[in-house]
């Protein structure tokens, strides 16, 4: 137990920290760029949706890694959109905080994305024409009647989004590296201490990404049932 | 008060095409399902756009093809009661009341006040639409459209939501509300009951295509084709033989002899008598009318007897559908049944074939 107690008290909290604020700046990102994708590929003709839908989602269904090498390709310094941002913006993405931001941000934007468009397809059309022909503009039919209509969706659009941003290994890895205090998420430390063979301190990291995921989730079902009053219980 | 109508619109092997002019306070489109009599009042709202064609409303045009005219559902100043009703699901009755309202805070809650009060809301403010009764919730659609003071109420269906009793006092109320409304309204339904009860003028819709017009009171005493006959509610229609000016041979009644006050043109294929149109006849009046011979008569053989609690619904063996009322507490239905029944020229209606 002594043991236990002086591990916790040298631990480098940075991995939490990080992991946090990647999880919640990803989780952002992808909610307002999630629902406006969502509302536009929902409008596009069949042909169009099944191909701009297959782009956005194939990063949930490819292995990380596979993210992670386009990634690199269009970011790495060495190539001409990486050495433009640099040279021109002294933007870095690989290697740095960025990189954990863009890596978890392409790889749980599609839970978001296809969340709000399945909530968004869900909602009845009717509401939106009684909208207009109540004179209401296009903009405050979606504000005010489908993205309340369509909340439950989004909710969990976003408990899921945020719990795999939280999580991203693959991607990350290999944009952002691991590299302490800087880029090292708790997903990552895990790996690098397992490595060692420190299964105490993986245990302990573990514990914590376990704890905080479910907190989170649990937090997010009570705001949302408190917000969803006309969804009836069956 | 007028609305000018003409509009086409292909969707795959359905072909939508309607003209009608109207000028009377509430116009009925009664058609069965798939009829395109919903299309044709979601163009008018602007939520289907038509392939061609001219939409006016009080001179004001809403769309037009030909110029290019395509006013948005928001201009068109259209109150548009949904089958559903379509109410905000996450929003109070209040809220869903104050929806389309564009005006002060203080002004709004005025406004929403009043409707409360008109359609006896007043305890239901902050309910939300899930907790409310069917009828209440279609107070709340049009309190929600009448604050918006349209220039025209199109209602879809309005009672097929509900049931019995309730549909029957909501119709009265509606009644009320459109004789009350200064505007034009258009009701959609396939209950002709529902049609005669709320519409000055009527238009009849089948497979796309407009079959009759005109008031509702002439379409329902002469239907003129087969198909407008059916909509309106005639159980027996037969197709026929002319024997002359004014005698027709029923060919799907046993082939019989049918006397009409019209005279039959060359372009009359059928006849159509109404269920209600026979009266009773005692063996002695039967002979006797039959000797006349100015009034078609029909022996009574084989009839098969239904009860209701107002009606005995009888068929006879020619194929001939006779509705005769009764009392509630009359359970036997033997002294209903007469020797014969008789037909005045008068009930006998000359249709034409909707096949061309």
């Amino acid at each position: 137990m002594g043991d236990l107690a002086e591990i916790l008290a040298g631990l480098d909290w940075s991995p939490l920290w990080i992991s946090v604020k990647t999880g919640i700046v990803a989780t952002v990102i992808s909610f307002f760029l999630g629902i406006f994708t969502a509302q536009r590929v929902m409008k596009a003709s069949p042909v169009k949706k099944a191909v701009i839908d297959g782009f956005l989602t194939l990063p949930m269904v490819l292995p990380p890694t596979v993210a992670g090498f386009f990634l690199l390709l269009i970011f790495s310094k060495r190539r001409p959109f990486g050495m433009f941002l640099f040279e021109r913006f002294d933007i870095k993405v690989v290697q740095s905080w960025l990189g954990c931001i863009i890596a978890a941000t392409v790889i749980a934007f599609p839970l978001m994305y296809r969340n709000a468009r399945a909530a968004f397809e869900q909602v009845d059309v009717n509401l939106i024409y009684a909208g207009r022909t109540l004179g209401m503009s296009d903009l405050q039919i979606f504000l005010q009647v489908v993205i309340p209509a369509a909340g439950p969706g989004i909710v969990s659009g976003t408990i899921l989004t945020f719990a795999r941003a939280l999580g991203e290994y693959g991607a990350t890895s290999m944009l952002a590296g691991n590299i302490p205090k800087k880029t090292a998420t708790i997903s990552q430390r895990i790996a690098m201490v397992i490595q060692d063979g420190d299964y105490v301190t993986a245990g302990i990291w573990t514990a914590i990404v376990i704890l905080i995921a479910f907190v989170i989730i649990f937090l997010m079902n009570l705001i949302s049932g408190k917000n969803m009053k006309h969804i009836k219980r069956w | 008060m007028s609305i000018h109508l003409d509009i086409e619109k292909r969707l795959g092997e359905f072909h939508l095409q309607v003209q009608y002019e109207g000028d009377r306070k509430v116009t009925g489109i009664l058609g069965a399902s798939g009829c395109g009599k919903s299309m044709t009042l979601k163009a008018i709202a602007g939520i289907e756009t038509p392939d061609r064609g001219l939409i006016d409303l009080d001179g004001q045009v809403l769309f037009d093809s030909a110029k290019r005219i395509n006013l948005k559902t928001q201009m068109r100043r259209v109150g548009y009661l949904f089958q559903n009703y379509a109410l905000f699901p996450t929003m109070t009755v209040e809220k869903n009341i104050a929806a389309g309202l564009r005006c002060s805070k203080e002004e709004k809650k005025k406004k929403v006040g009043e409707m409360l009060e008109r359609f006896g809301l007043e305890n239901l403010e902050d309910r939300l639409p899930g907790n409310l009764s069917g009828g209440q919730q279609q107070r709340v659609a049009l309190a929600r459209i009448l604050v918006t003071e349209p220039r025209a109420l199109l209602l879809d269906e309005p009672f097929s939501a509900l049931d019995g009793s309730l549909k029957e006092r909501l119709r009265m109320e509606m009644s009320h509300l459109l004789r009350e409304y200064d505007g034009f309204s258009v009701l959609v339904t396939h209950d002709r009951d529902e049609a005669y009860q709320l519409c000055d003028r009527l238009l009849l819709m089948d497979n796309g295509k407009v079959i009759g017009a005109g008031s509702t009171r002439e379409i329902f005493e002469s239907p003129g084709n087969v198909q407008a006959a059916r909509l309106t509610g005639c159980k027996n229609i037969s197709r026929i033989q002319r024997l002359g000016p004014n005698r027709v041979k029923a060919l799907d009644w046993q082939e019989l002899e049918v006397v009409t006050e019209e005279t039959v043109g060359e372009d009359i294929t059928h006849i159509g008598i109404r269920a209600h149109d026979f009266y009773p006849l005692s063996e002695g009046e039967y002979s006797e009318e039959r000797k006349r011979g100015n009034s078609t008569v029909i022996p009574v053989l084989d009839p098969i007897i239904t009860e209701l609690p107002f009606e005995w619904y009888i068929t006879l063996k020619q194929g001939i559908w006779w509705k005769c009322s009764k009392e509630i507490h009359q359970h036997s239905p033997e002294n209903s049944i007469p020797y014969g029944l008789g037909i005045k020229p008068e009930s006998v209606m000359l249709l034409r074939s909707n096949e061309s």
